[in-house]
């Protein structure tokens, strides 16, 4: 378990490094990252136009022990910006945004379970759902990694 | 519900939430419910502030004072089954804490709360309210009887000014008509410490303190205690009870004493300090009401569930003096109010505050939750609020509203957790 936590973002890493500009453009299959201000990240695949969605380590930090996560069914429609379920901790309960329009591809039904998942790895096992967008540049319009850190640092 | 937004805005800021937790909690219409919170007011700081810094206390805002809502990592959960398996030490000296003295204190105290306050053996304390003209709770508070000319207050911090307010009025009425030693004298103890430790363990670690048996005060009663805080003895009043429904102690302590005392006893290695967060979901475990929240100005105690501190002989329509708005008390203990305070557990997601409550087709509205939360105990999602009156019996099914869906939920008595007095 120790050692998936750490390998987890090492390996986000290594993919954006090997992710530069000339092969982004050649239109071979690349990942990235991005941000909302809601504290949700999108991880898209560009090869099967699927996001996968969850929290920041900010947002678990701030929500504390999370105990119930409420999922969109496979198949919702969902728009950007719509509030598609719930991430739950003792303290209070806070909405999920649907941070990219598209179709509920999967749901993490482990989190069912498992919602401290959320807390150990937020932007890994933790995911909440993967969505096929309808308007990737919804996505690329989102905070990168620079642009997120500066937003929870500076407002 | 408040989203991701206002609550991280919330917890970035120390500035922000009085209650996290309880504003965390309100509903899908609280989007930017942060934004309308008073960033610029002064806070008040307790006695043991620094004490909260240095042991890495998360300090937020409630009720205009910085309080810890937790400590270093610690989360709610950890927190919250410490107090319940063995002793949590809580900072409670934002609330405000009077005496009242004077050969009529007990006399113009009845004026003020309908508590049977002539049967109050000295040293012990009861759960009061303060009521309003028309019947309604200005506040809850736990009054001690020392002796009928002397009485030991505690009320809520986030009600001081409405509370302070209405007993002045109430006080120069008094003094007005009484002279010399008739008249009361009121002081409210600034500057005073004022703790709660809660839990099993509780007894065992204040008794490491003092010599004094502690067996000799039972739940609900009181003493003036020397307690060792290392260096010197210091005599504290010590008051069997608390907010968790577990065993403990609320202990006042001299304004010169109260950082090493509070020291003394968090050095003890079964007491972990223990903020706003876990205080929320322990009382509420317990059943107990949150002003502002489960009660507020228009709730009459008999609305809330609290009909037992309406004292036998303050009933009687003749019976003297009168309290507060006692003809509709009255006629609600004769014929049943409106809507009453209940208990729910409910199915799927948990309820939170503003959550609509239904019956069980979900077509008739029937009340609204107060307080609610996954319970850290139980394992289930507990919630308190009001239904009209006939809905209210255990094991009623009703249907509350959770994110426009609606979710199962049975009538449920509380206590959630059973509580663990020491009687």
């Amino acid at each position: 378990m120790l050692s998936l936590r750490i390998a987890r973002p090492a390996s986000a890493i290594f993919r954006n490094a090997l992710t530069p500009k000339s092969i982004r453009l050649s239109s071979v299959r690349f990942l990235s990252t991005r941000y909302t201000t809601d504290h949700e990240w999108v991880s898209f695949d560009s090869n099967t136009n699927i996001g996968t969605v969850g929290i920041t380590d900010y947002a678990q930090k701030a929500l504390g022990d999370v105990v119930f996560v409420e999922l969109p069914g496979q198949g919702a429609e969902v728009a950007q910006g719509d509030s598609i379920g719930a991430v739950e901790s003792v303290k209070a309960a806070s909405d999920i945004y649907a941070p990219v329009s598209g179709i509920i591809e999967e749901i993490n039904e482990t989190l069912a379970d498992q919602p401290g998942l959320l807390n150990k790895a937020p932007q890994g096992d933790g995911w909440l759902c993967k969505l096929k967008l309808s308007d990737p540049s919804e996505f690329e319009a989102l905070l990168n990694a620079e642009a997120y850190k500066a937003h929870c640092e500076g407002n | 519900m408040s989203a991701l937004r206002p609550i991280i805005r919330c917890s970035r800021s120390t500035l922000k939430p009085i209650e996290v937790s309880r504003q965390g909690s309100r509903v899908t219409s609280m989007r930017g419910f942060a934004t309308s919170l008073k960033v610029s007011e002064e806070l008040s700081k307790t006695p043991l502030y620094d004490f909260h810094v240095e042991n890495k206390a998360k300090m937020v805002p409630f009720a205009g004072w910085s309080m810890p809502l937790s400590y270093g990592e610690v989360g709610q959960i950890t927190a919250h089954k410490h107090v319940r398996s063995s002793a949590g030490l809580f900072d409670v000296s934002h609330m405000l804490q009077h005496n009242f003295t004077g050969s009529t204190s007990q006399e113009f105290l009845l004026t003020l709360c309908p508590s049977s306050l002539k049967s109050l053996q000295p040293f012990t304390s009861t759960l009061s309210v303060l009521l309003n003209e028309s019947g309604g709770i200005i506040d809850d508070t736990i009054i001690t009887k020392h002796s009928d000319e002397s009485f030991y207050v505690v009320t809520n911090a986030g009600r001081a000014k409405e509370d302070k307010e209405w007993i002045e009025k109430q006080l120069s009425k008094w003094n007005a008509e009484h002279e010399g030693e008739e008249q009361v004298k009121w002081e409210t103890l600034d500057g005073y410490g004022l703790i709660a430790l809660q839990g099993p363990k509780s007894s065992q670690v204040i008794q490491s303190l003092t010599e004094t048996d502690l067996n000799q005060i039972k739940f609900g009663q009181s003493a003036f205690v020397d307690l060792d805080t290392g260096k010197e003895k210091v005599k504290c009043h010590i008051a069997r009870g608390g907010y968790t429904g577990e065993d403990g102690f609320e202990i006042s302590i001299p304004p010169a004493n109260a950082v090493e005392m509070t020291s003394r006893i968090a050095n003890h290695p079964d007491v972990q300090l223990i903020g706003l967060g876990a205080r929320d979901s322990l009382r509420l475990e317990a059943g107990m009401c949150l002003y502002g929240h489960d009660l507020d100005g228009t709730v009459s105690p008999v609305e809330a569930g609290l009909s037992w501190v309406i004292g036998k002989d303050r009933r009687a329509e003749d019976s003297q003096p009168s309290f507060p708005g006692k003809s509709r008390i009255i006629s609600e203990l004769a014929s049943g109010p409106s809507r009453r305070r209940v208990g729910f557990e409910i199915t799927g997601a948990p309820a939170r505050e503003g959550c609509k409550v239904f019956d069980s087709t979900g077509t008739k509205e029937l009340g609204v939750i107060t307080s609610g939360i996954p319970s850290p105990s139980l394992g289930k999602n507990i919630a308190m609020g009001y239904v009209a009156n006939g809905s209210h019996k255990k094991g009623t099914s009703v249907m509350v509203e959770v994110r426009k869906k609606m979710r199962e939920a049975i009538v449920r008595p509380m206590p959630f957790v059973p509580t663990k007095y020491f009687k």
